[in-house]
């Protein structure tokens, strides 16, 4: 499972490197990505066995037309034409992972319940690159559960500074 | 009659001077006669009297035998009937004492066992009890916790309004570079 998803996610980022615009395929596909995840209804759409692949496919190409690069469209597509649409997230981050590893850069996935600003952002991504020491791919995810504040997870160290982690530490003290 | 009365009224002294006893003669012949008669009943009818009354004799002494063995054996039966009665009753008394006995080793048997099974009836009573009230505090407790955390959470969500939000962003970002 693993080796099958690093396959992909080698071969998807040399074309995404060779079309010349892998930041912003792998920006894209990382917003996909999270879309599949919180969207139950194209989830089941897109791994849906009894559904014909073209129509998938179609599917694929209906949503992401004239919002996304065509590279991405044509990335996306192709995982789903494969039957792995299941796989879809997990080929996505191998693919932010291993583009960011390109740059030589960490992945920094950073969860708020509102969306940040550019320079919220960038301020956001100084400190991270301070603390860590690394150059930073900053992914930021809106997640309404985090309730407030920012989870922020680089590589395996995740920086907890969310109103939800504290309520969730009231309720085990409870 | 005629006869009798001919006679009666016949005088005739030399004939007879008495009435009532008879010649001398009459003695002499008579006394014969008589010793002759006796001779023969004891010669002839002696010994077959003798042995009719013997006979007689040892029928009644037969008759007292069987009468004494009869009784003999009505007195042995009396003391046997006698004895096996007091054997029933003697048996009859043991069978009674068993029974008592048995009856009372059971009724201790299951006093003890009733009282055994009361006790272990009590104690899981008061460990279930127990366990119960347990249980009622802990998911007392937990509904308390989770009620309390959907308060909070309600709470801290209705505080939180978009400066809040930003605020604490802002706090996240200062922190983290300051670390």
């Amino acid at each position: 499972m693993s080796s099958m998803v690093d396959s992909y996610a080698r071969a998807l980022v040399d074309i995404a490197a060779a079309e010349g615009n892998l930041a912003q395929v792998e920006s894209e596909l990382y917003r996909v990505a999270r879309a599949f995840e919180s969207n139950e209804q194209l989830r089941s759409t897109l791994t849906d066995e009894t559904m014909p692949i073209e129509r998938r496919q179609g599917v694929v190409e209906q949503l992401l037309s004239g919002k996304a690069s065509n590279t991405t469209t044509q990335i996306v597509s192709f995982i789903v034409g494969n039957g792995r649409g299941s796989d879809l997230p997990a080929i996505i981050d191998a693919i932010v992972n291993r583009a960011a590893s390109v740059d030589n850069k960490q992945v920094a996935i950073v969860r708020t319940a509102v969306a940040l600003s550019d320079e919220q952002e960038r301020r956001l991504k100084d400190a991270l690159v301070a603390k860590t020491g690394k150059q930073i791919n900053l992914k930021v995810v809106i997640d309404p559960s985090v309730l407030g504040g920012i989870v922020a997870t680089v590589g395996d160290t995740v920086i907890d500074g969310s109103v939800r982690t504290r309520l969730d530490q009231l309720k085990s003290r409870l | 009659m005629n006869y009798v009365v001919a006679l009666l009224s016949a005088e005739d002294p030399s004939q007879s001077i008495s009435w009532i006893l008879p010649e001398q003669a009459e003695y002499v012949y008579g006394g014969l006669a008589s010793i002759i008669i006796f001779g023969l009943l004891y010669k002839f009818a002696g010994p077959p009297i003798k042995k009719a009354l013997a006979g007689r004799t040892e029928r009644i002494q037969k008759e007292l035998d069987s009468s004494a063995d009869a009784r003999k054996t009505a007195e042995e039966e009396a003391s046997r009937i006698r004895s096996a009665l007091g054997d029933i009753s003697a048996e009859r008394a043991r069978i009674l004492a068993d029974a008592d006995a048995q009856a009372a080793a059971l009724l201790t048997e299951g006093r003890t066992r009733i009282e055994a099974e009361m006790r272990d009836l009590q104690t899981k009573a008061e460990a279930d009890i127990i366990a119960a009230a347990s249980r009622s505090s802990d998911e007392l407790r937990a509904e308390i916790a989770r009620l309390s955390s959907v308060a909070a959470e309600r709470v801290v969500a209705s505080a939180l309004d978009e400066n809040t939000k930003q605020g604490l962003i802002e706090d996240f970002i200062s922190k983290v570079g300051a670390s």
